[in-house]
Order: C-alpha cells, then structure tokens, then sequence
C-alpha cells in the first residue's frame, strides 16, 4: 500500500468555501470532525477488546496477572462479546463464591460451562 | 514522611508500606494566577502565586536575592532516565527550579506490550511504568509539593495496546496528565486501527472520570514530516478528531490539551510559519487548552542552538497563548537528558516566559496582510482536508490510501505519507461486538452496557458488586516485584555505599554513574579534533569517552569538542579540607562597630576594565552595599591606575581599598592585585590600609597569596566585603589574636 500524488490544487479546491466567514469556516471545520468522529464513536460503544475487558477485571478488583488468563479463557470460550467481568459476576451469583473466588476458580478452568449455560454463549 | 531542604529525600523510607499508600488527591490541578502579582518592586501581568521554596535563574540568586516570580503557564519537564528511583531526585530539583508537570516517558517497547508490566524493572530510554513505579514517584510528588508549596502534575501516557489497563491503575494511582490519542497509536506504534479507537473510548471515559488532563499526539507529524511546515492543515486535522473525539466521550473541554509546537526553527524565518500556524490553531480550538511543546524536528547536538530555538518558541506562546509550557531538554538532540539539562530547561521556560510577562499589553497583531490571509488558508487547507476524507469514506479508509504525515501541504500529495490497513497492525483483529447481554460491573465503562438485565442503571453498574475499585481502594491488587534480581531493591543495594555516605562521584543521571563532560577548543578540523579529543579522554583517564558535539569554528583554524566519559574513582569526602562558609556579621555588630570607627573606602575598578556594576552593587546602600552601615565610599569609577586608587586613598586619608577586577585573561585581575599591594609598601601605607579585590574570576585563596588581605569571588555581598574589612580593622588594632 502507498499514498497517492497530486499537485497543490488548493485555488481549485477551495472556490466551494472561499465565500464562507471566518465563524462559518470554523463551524464547517467542526461539523467536518464530527462527521469523521461520529461512526468512530458508535464503533467504540459497540465493541469490546481484551484490553478493555481486562482494565473491567482491575476495577472489579484482580490484578493484572489474574486479569490476562481470565480474558485469554474467555476469548477461548468464546465469551468476550458478554464481557469477562459479566463472566465472573454470574458465577459469583450462581455458585455464591466472592466475586475474587470465582474469578481464581475461573483461571483454575472451572465454571466456564456454568458461564455459558448462564449467558448463552455461542 | 516531610523533606527539609538540607537534607536528601530518602529513598528507603519512600519505598517503605508503599502496599498502603493512598494518593493524596487525583485530578488535574492548574497554576494560581495572581492578578498585578508585586514581587521584589515589580508588578509582573502573566505570574502565580509565588513558591515556599525554590531557586531562581542564576541572575536572581546573584542581583535579585532570589526574586522568582513564577509564570502563570504550568511548566513541563519530562524525566525518565530508566530508573525511576534516581528520577525521583530529579524531579525534586526540577519542582525547586519551576516544573510542576513532571511527565514519564516510558520504556522502549512498552506500547507493544499487552497488559500491564508490574514490579520495577530497568527501562530503556524510558521508565518501565508499573504500580509500584507510578505508587512510589506520586508519594514523592505528594511530599515534593509540600516542600516547594504548589501542586505537582504526574503524567505519563496511556496508549498503546493496553490503554485501558493503564488509563485504570493510573485512575486508581492518583496520576493527573496522559497522552492519549488513537492516532498515534495508528501512526507511528503500527497498533490497529479500529482495536486503538475502541480502547480510546474506555481510556478516555476512564480519565475523564479521573478529571486527568489529556494531552494529544499530533505533535508527532511535527517530527515525523519530511518538511514538517507542510503539515499544519493535517495537524488541525488530528487535533480535530483527538479533540471532539474525547469531548463526545465524556471528557472536559478544561481537560482537553493540543500539544503543539511550532513547526520549524532558524534557519528558516520560523516567525513566518509559526506564527499563522499558531494563530489559526488557536482560533478554531478556543475552547481546549494549548499545550506549547518546543520544536524537536530540528534539534542537534548543540545545546545552545536548541535553547535559542525554544526561546523562540517561547515568544508564539506569549504571542498567542499557552496554558502548559512543556520543555525539551537542551541535550534531547545527544542523548537521554541529563539531570542539569532539565534544570536548564525549565529556567528557560521561566525566565523566557517572565521576561516576557505583559507583552501583549503593549503589542497586537495585525488583522490585515500576510498574518490574517495565512491563517485563512491554513484552515481553509484544513477544512478541504477533512472533506476529501468524508469522501474516502471516513477516518480509516483516509489512513489506508496514505493521507496521513505526507511530506506535501495538502491537497499537495507527494505519495509519502504513512498508510496503514484496517486490518493490520498489533492487535489487528482483536476486537469483539458486544452481544445485547453485554454487562461490565463497573464505574466509567464507555459505551454500551446492559446492567438493566440485573435491575441497575448503567450510572451506577458497579453497584452490582458493591463498588469497584474506584469507590473502594481497598479493592486494589498491589503486585510488588516479580524478577527476582531486575528491580529497585536490586539497584540501590548496588549503590549503597554512595548513598547518604561520605564517598560521591559525580552524575548526569543515576546515582554515581560517574559521568562527566569536558569541552575543548583544538587547533585542528572536525574529523582530526574528534580524534584527539578522544585521545585526551584517554589520558585524563576517562572511560568509554565518546564524542557528544562537534562544531566547527574554522574549517582550519579550530574546532569545538564536547565529550563524555566516565571517572572510575570516588572522592572520600572525609578527607577534605573545607574551610566554613564565612561568617557575617550582623547589621547591628555592623553599624555600631562603624559608629565607634568610622571608615573611608576609596573604590574602583582597576586596570583597562569598564565594568562597574558588580562594585556599585557592593558599595550601593540600595542594593545592600557597604554604605548601609555607613562606610564612607569614593568611588573613583573604571578603568582607574592603580597608582591613582592608592594615592586617593593617601590623600583622603582612607582606612580601605576596594579593587574590582573582572577582566582576567591571563591573569592580570592577579596581577593588579599585586600591583596595589606592591605600590602601597612602596609608598608605606600598607600596614595602615585594608585592601580588598573582589570580581566574577576572582579566587580568595588566590587574592590573598597576591598581596590581599581578602578576595571576593562570584556571589559576593556587601556584608561579606563589610564583615572582611572590620575584622581586618580590628585585627590592626590589635583586637584579636
């Protein structure tokens, strides 16, 4: 892959703006970036990624080193699109462990089943 | 743990209970700005509330007894030698010269790493930035900042492929600046596109829960661009999306920091671009704060070039505006920064910026002619930039077909540009669609977020397990070390016999690293002189000397040689002789000692020397001279022979000489000394007449072995040269000894 080359057409480009003011150049340039951040956004709200995933488990209170192989397990298991702190949050209530019991148990290899059972996983 | 300023910070007692250690505060926290601030009998425009504890530039400690006004921009320094632990040090030196945002830059390859990195591993060019790493250098800020009576920023970055993860520890840790922009990420780590914007969301929800201060990364097209001039329509770009982008997630416009910096330096006639550069940029982000970086495109080896190029950048921030004043380190361009280099660094800024305080009271910049007609087009440039990429298709497919650091100034293309796919890259592929039970327990998870499912509103998800750890601390995991022999403790036991002892070697970055520096001029071209000049090294017998700058200063006739090199020896300070500093005496012991005996001084400067003003500040009651306690003084002015300064002290029948030698090239500040001592024997006044020489050059020791009865060198102050002629006085009279 490689960019493209083009002369400097900036006296061609910019007829169809050379008329805006100043505030209506700044206000274009805005309605411009939201135009390019918008669809970007709804990405972000829509997805999840380990490191995501992994940054739920600190606040829900696992280290780092616990937080890795919970969200490698869940990849494996196929569990990442309910979220890894959810995993741990239906085996604490279903089986009455603390929230950091079920998650050790987890990293142990046990409760996945019960966890895909709860969440219907795929 | 409290600091005094006499003592060294203990880095034993910092590491001690660190498991424990609870930040003081978190959030981003700017300068007080003083209105009409009155400091020493000036009135300084643009200055904060003054520090408890700090060191002026050079010029304040000598004629302004420590007048440091600080400029209302907070002042950036960055630190990070690989060891955080001598960092610390650092950045309390810093904290005394002015920097209250100390930034860490981390290691050499940890954008790359997925997770956090935990314990205190060694990094390179960089810190390796852990808990305990970050624990550890926020408890020394939250000291430090007692000790110089302003707060202190700590900042590092959060990007790369773990932002989450670092956006979390550095919530829960107390930091209160980061780096954060996707774009950087895309550009120049190569970490995929679409998983860098997805974690951009968290990260930033994240930090804006924290009320941590972002600044962005388009600086780096700056650095990166071929001409990097040509890159300011792009720039406005980057700012754009970084910008908007953060604010639609949640963060304060107040938060919001563009890291700009001027695009380009002498020899090209900078203010030309730079100018309307900054100027348009400022018009379209009025809303988010400006972070003035300084130019490192065009740094070299020269420390003084590159400290000319950031007074100039200085100069577009008091043009314009700035609200954080970042440094760059005048050796950035030769090697990890040294400690004395940040020091420079952030005494530039300052007195730059203080120097310059009002400025724009007195000037304004034209609204009509090249200023207002380029900075149209820059943003016209811009805005037809964002256009094209709506066209591609949006932000992705705009990076794939190579939009992004082309080395032409848009719409120009020179095919240059830095493309990436969206599918390639760290991370490519790792990013997964929330299913509709998707649920995260947490507090400021961006984005969607069913906790309905379980009877709670996404506000307060982490309700569902009682608070997560930013309700609850307690909750943390501390991870201390994890390499047995590659951490703090490792470090310090190495160094220990140089810490708090009586041994010290010199240092530019670790604790008796043993570094130094030696500047030569040689008679010969560059490619001889870097020869020779290593073969010095050797045998002033300096290891691993290497050359660090070069210049010539005749392709003939000469060259300038900087190198470094290691000394392999320690001084026991045990076996110094220091004599005390000296002891004054007080205004009172003064004033009646000069009521009982009153004293003449006949004053000068002597020789072919035209300087006057170290002798009047000497002699001048306003600036704490001699006459405050009310020695007589005739001053005779420069250039005076010495004959002539001891007949006048015949004739006004003086009890005291004072001779003010500043020129000193081969010696002859020495050898006038001699001269007026030699003279006064001749004319048997010796015994009855105190005389004293005092300049910039002057050594005591060496003074007094040329005939003085004392000598005063840079620093001086009236009471010294008051205290040194009373005692001589009295020592005449028999009075002691």
């Amino acid at each position: 892959m490689k960019g493209f080359r083009r002369e400097d057409d900036y006296l061609t480009r910019r007829e169809s703006i050379a008329d805006l003011s100043d505030a209506e150049l700044k206000e274009r340039f805005w309605e411009n970036v939201a135009k390019i951040v918008d669809p970007l956004l709804d990405q972000a709200k829509k997805f999840t990624s380990p490191s995501i995933e992994r940054s739920v488990l600190l606040r829900m209170g696992f280290s780092s080193l616990e937080a890795q192989p919970l969200v490698e397990m869940a990849i494996d298991h196929g569990l990442m699109g309910y979220g890894v702190g959810h995993v741990v949050y239906v085996v604490h209530k279903d089986t009455g462990l603390s929230l950091r019991d079920a998650g050790l148990k987890l990293i142990e290899g046990e409760y996945w089943d019960l966890a895909k059972e709860k969440l219907g996983g795929k | 743990m409290e600091l005094k300023p006499n003592e060294k910070l203990d880095i034993h007692e910092l590491l001690k209970d660190l498991e424990h250690y609870e930040p003081k505060r978190r959030g981003w926290l700017w300068r007080e700005k003083v209105e009409d601030l009155e400091m020493g009998g000036h009135i300084y425009k643009q200055c904060s509330k003054p520090l408890t504890n700090s060191i002026g530039i050079p010029s304040a400690i000598q004629y302004f007894e420590n007048l440091d006004p600080q400029p209302q921009e907070v002042i950036t320094t960055e630190i990070a030698s690989g060891r955080f632990e001598d960092d610390i040090r650092r950045m309390r030196m810093a904290a005394w010269h002015g920097a209250d945002h100390l930034m860490v830059i981390r290691t050499a390859g940890q954008s790359h790493y997925d997770g956090l990195i935990e314990g205190t591993p060694q990094g390179i060019g960089g810190v390796a930035i852990t808990r305990k790493q970050v624990r550890a250098q926020r408890k020394a800020l939250d000291i430090i900042e007692e000790e110089v009576g302003r707060p202190i920023n700590y900042h590092s970055y959060i990007s790369g492929v773990a932002g989450p993860d670092i956006a979390v520890m550095f919530a829960e840790e107390g930091v209160n600046g980061a780096h954060q922009d996707p774009q950087y990420n895309v550009l120049y780590r190569n970490v995929n596109m679409v998983r860098s914007f997805v974690d951009a969301g968290e990260s930033k929800c994240i930090m804006a829960w924290a009320d941590i201060n972002q600044i962005d990364g388009a600086h780096n097209a700056n650095a990166t661009a071929r001409d990097a001039w040509k890159v300011m329509p792009e720039l406005l770009v980057q700012h754009g999306i970084n910008s908007l982008f953060s604010e639609k997630v949640g963060m304060k416009p107040s938060n919001i920091s563009l890291s700009t910096v001027p695009p380009t330096a002498a020899p090209i006639p900078t203010m030309r671009y730079d100018l309307p550069y900054a100027v348009a940029l400022r018009q379209f982000f009025d809303k988010y704060k400006m972070r003035a970086q300084m130019n490192t495109k065009y740094i070299t080896s020269s420390s003084r070039e590159a400290t000319v190029t950031h007074v100039m950048n200085m100069l577009i921030s008091r043009i314009t505006s700035a609200d954080i004043q970042s440094t760059i380190t005048p050796d950035e361009g030769r090697n990890v920064p040294w400690h004395v280099f940040n020091i420079e660094a952030c005494d530039t800024a300052k007195q730059s910026l203080v120097g310059m305080d009002g400025l724009m009271e007195m000037l304004e910049l034209k609204t009509e002619g090249y200023l207002p007609e380029k900075v149209r087009e820059i943003q016209e440039r811009a805005v037809l930039y964002l256009e094209e990429m709506i066209e591609m298709g949006g932000y992705f497919e705009a990076v794939q077909k190579g939009m992004f650091v082309d080395s032409g100034e848009y719409p120009e293309r020179n095919g240059d540009g830095i493309p990436r796919a969206i599918d390639g890259g760290t991370g490519a592929g790792s990013v997964y669609e929330r299913e509709e039970t998707y649920m995260a327990p947490v507090t400021a998870h961006y984005g969607y977020n069913n906790t309905m499912q379980y009877g709670v509103e996404p506000e307060n998800a982490s309700d569902l397990i009682g608070g997560c750890t930013f309700e609850d601390r307690s909750k943390i995991q501390f991870i201390d070390e994890l390499d047995p022999t590659d951490n703090v403790e490792h470090r310090l036991a190495e160094k220990e016999k140089y810490r708090n002892s009586n041994l010290i070697m010199p240092e530019v970055e670790w604790l008796a690293d043993g570094i130094v520096q030696l500047e030569l001029m040689l008679p010969v071209p560059m490619q001889v002189a870097k020869y020779a000049a290593l073969e010095y090294a050797k045998h002033m017998r300096m290891a691993d000397a290497e050359v660090i700058h070069l210049e010539a200063m005749h392709p003939a006739e000469g060259t300038r040689v900087q190198i470094k090199g290691k000394v392999d020896f320690a001084v026991d300070l045990s076996t110094l002789d220091i004599p005390p500093e000296p002891e004054v005496l007080s205004d009172q012991d003064l004033w009646d000692e000069l009521e009982k005996h009153p004293i003449t001084i006949v004053a000068g400067t002597v020789g072919e020397d035209e300087h006057s003003v170290g002798l009047r500040e000497i002699i001048d009651i306003k600036h704490g001279g001699v006459e405050k306690w009310g020695f007589k003084v005739h001053y005779l002015g420069t250039s005076v022979p010495v004959q002539k300064l001891v007949d006048a002290a015949i004739e006004l029948k003086a009890e005291a000489i004072m001779a003010s030698t500043i020129i000193s090239h081969d010696d002859i500040h020495y050898k006038n000394m001699q001269k007026i001592h030699d003279y006064a024997i001749e004319k048997g006044v010796r015994d009855k007449l105190v005389i004293v020489a005092g300049g910039t050059q002057v050594t005591p020791e060496i003074a007094v072995e040329h005939g003085m009865d004392a000598g005063f060198g840079r620093g001086t102050k009236g009471v010294h040269v008051a205290t040194a002629i009373v005692e001589t006085r009295r020592k005449m009279r028999g009075e002691h000894e």
